[in-house]
């Protein structure tokens, strides 16, 4: 296995201006070139994570490489999922041996659309998608699971909202209903986005970042799509990832959680492990601003920034796809 | 960037009128639903999947056939929804449950019209409610009702 | 047991709202006022119409604006023979990717020439529709008319083909 670590993260959260995908990532990706001291001409290998359904038009990836400056001719490859998953394809193509750098970005802009509504077309098209189900109606069936089963009471929901979002509990608590036991705050805000990872593989990433963030461990599992056919007050496909990726082989010092949904957080959080000393999400997670295909990749940057700057020695990332935690990346880096 | 002119938006519908195949398991399944009946399938291992699957999710070999299930069977969880959208089942407030009918070990999603969310509790017991003209497709099930109602 | 059913009707309807960004609302509102303006690459110089959010050659934003005339080179054609909805053009019509004078690449739009007569080389013009029809759209420019000046040479749009 060849040794590759995270060098330079970059991102752009919100858009009040009403930029286009391609002005809010060629900034970002310059700034992520810039800040690993590499040119594009230095990139081997370029992969992005979005969803064309974000704003209804197919391939609308392929118009976003403006930002990249496909010229001459690049590497590249798309993901229609979150950048977590175009990073595992980047850290891939890099065991090939035959590059050293790749460029991986995410973005998209949720808000153009009922992400709501638009997450139902990813469901079970003959018995589920024709009911007309939506994204937090689903989430709020594994809440009312877990809560049934001990796994968290209302007040664990609105304390993870209260920590993201610097909210106090009673006003979360006394929030109405929206799909019970979820209120609207349980999801956290659909937001647009644009983020860049530049992936760097042996000694020259020591020669772009003085603090690489090693990835130590990778893996993602995901599990059956039928709702009722799986156990939705556990994540089997978080504990294997956590496995397969070696979370568990030393202490975390911080770790950043994809859980756009607060029962998530706390379902995530109990599947991988965590202690006490462990620092969760000290960006504020996806529940306190949730760019939709970008949140995942999110994670390990944020995750990798500690590493960087010398706070952490350990982290990890996590990132999530699918109604209820159905497919889940988990990520480990760390320091020299 | 100048916020002199700031950015246009224009409305947009994004449109498929699609038909799709459903194969020979679900193709007995909805056939079962246009009959009334609810069928599940039967894996190797023996148990009973709800909605069908083509392969058993637990070891990928193909389920070996359809068997009936019961039309009633007990809530596993649910949710109350006081602001139904558009495309839900139902257009008053109703529940959304998962429901283990009885001799099927996975629970099917649908709609269950409680009347309120004080009449949904885990556990409880429902029955499917039929639309009364079916064609073949999961909304033959028009919801499900509480089974102690008369 | 009844005959299986084979298929469902599985319709998928979503609406959106979507934003053309900066760069291109810009193009857009100056069409409103009868200019065609473009933009000019700072790195490769380039200038692009419809300007893009970034070069894509060189992923620099755009720099300083170039009013084209509106004048330009047929450079590649087709004749459309296929009816679909909206159209306004009574078929066969012709839709060509005209370059324009002043810019680098080709623009795509509609040239109101007898698809016999249309050819690769052919110098044309916009032509815009009335001030009080204009909207944030290309189809304030209702299409593009022969200029009757001889045709550019082969070598004046090669490149752009």
């Amino acid at each position: 296995m060849r040794d590759v670590a995270v060098v330079s993260f970059q991102k752009r959260i919100g858009n009040a201006d009403g930029l286009d995908e391609v002005e809010l990532l060629a900034p970002t990706i310059a700034a992520a070139l810039a800040g690993a001291g590499l040119a594009r001409r230095d990139v081997g290998f370029t992969v992005s994570g979005s969803c064309d359904y974000l704003g209804g038009r197919p391939f609308s990836f392929v118009t976003v490489l403006d930002a990249v400056g496909a010229w001459p001719p690049i590497r590249e490859s798309h993901v229609e999922m979150d950048g977590a998953w175009a990073l595992y394809e980047a850290w891939v193509a890099l065991q090939h041996g035959d590059i050293d750098v790749a460029l991986v970005y995410a973005f998209g802009r949720p808000t153009q659309g009922d992400l709501n509504r638009v997450l139902g077309a990813q469901l079970d098209p003959y018995c589920v998608a024709p009911l007309g189900a939506d994204a937090l109606s689903l989430e709020a069936l594994q809440a009312r699971a877990m809560i049934d089963a001990g796994r968290c009471t209302e007040n664990d929901l609105a304390a993870a909202v209260g920590r993201a979002r610097g909210e106090p509990m009673e006003a979360l608590l006394a929030a109405p209903y929206v799909a019970s036991p979820l209120r609207a705050h349980d999801r956290g805000p659909i937001v647009d986005g644009a983020a860049a990872v530049v992936l760097v593989a042996g000694d020259r990433a020591r020669a772009c970042c003085a603090r690489p963030a090693w990835i130590r461990g990778i893996d993602h599992r995901i599990e059956a799509p039928a709702l009722g056919a799986r156990d939705l007050t556990r994540s089997r496909s978080v504990e294997r990832a956590a496995e397969g990726a070696g979370v568990r082989a030393g202490p975390v010092d911080v770790a950043e959680i994809d859980a756009p949904y607060s029962h998530q957080e706390i379902l995530v959080r109990g599947a991988l492990g965590l202690g006490a000393s462990t620092a969760l999400n000290p960006s504020g997670g996806a529940l306190a601003a949730w760019p939709f295909m970008v949140s995942g990749l999110l994670r390990i940057g944020e995750a990798a920034k500690h590493i960087h700057a010398g706070g952490a020695g350990r982290a990890i990332a996590h990132a999530t796809s699918g109604a209820c935690l159905q497919q889940n990346l988990v990520c480990v880096l760390e320091a020299e | 960037m100048s916020a002199a002119r700031p950015a246009l938006t224009a409305p947009y519908v994004l449109e498929y009128t699609y038909r799709r195949s459903v194969g020979p398991v679900l193709g007995e399944f909805l056939a079962g639903l246009r009959d009334a009946r609810v069928l599940g399938a039967r894996t190797a291992g023996g148990r009973t999947l709800v909605p069908p699957a083509e392969y058993d999710p637990d070891t990928s070999d193909a389920t070996v056939g359809l068997v009936e299930v019961g039309q009633s069977g007990e809530v596993t969880t649910w949710t109350w929804i006081d602001r139904p959208l558009p495309p839900h089942p139902l257009q008053r407030p109703f529940a959304w449950a998962l429901v283990k009918l009885d001799g099927a070990d996975t629970a099917i999603l649908h709609a269950v019209d409680a009347g309120s969310a004080g009449g949904m509790k885990t556990g409880m017991r429902v029955r499917v409610r039929w639309r009364s003209e079916r064609t073949g497709e999961i909304a033959d099930i028009a919801c499900f009702e509480p089974e102690a109602r008369s | 047991m009844s005959e299986p059913v084979k298929r469902i009707k599985a319709p998928v309807r979503f609406d959106y709202t979507v934003g053309a960004g900066l760069t291109l609302s810009r193009f857009l509102a100056a069409l409103v006022e009868g200019r065609l303006v473009a933009r000019r690459c700072p790195g490769c110089t380039k200038v692009y119409v419809p300007p893009r959010g970034a070069c894509p050659t060189c992923a620099l934003p755009p720099g300083e604006e170039v009013v084209l005339v509106g004048t330009g080179t047929v450079t590649t054609f087709c004749i459309v023979n296929v009816p679909f909805e909206g159209q306004t053009m009574k078929l066969p019509y012709v839709y060509a990717s005209v370059l324009l004078d002043g810019a680098d690449i080709p623009l795509l739009h509609l040239v109101d020439v007898p698809a016999a007569q249309a050819r690769m080389g052919m110098r044309v013009k916009a032509e815009w529709v009335p001030p009080s029809e204009r909207r944030p759209t290309l189809e304030s420019i209702r299409w593009f008319c022969p200029t009757g000046e001889p045709d550019a040479p082969f070598d004046a749009i090669k490149e752009h083909l």
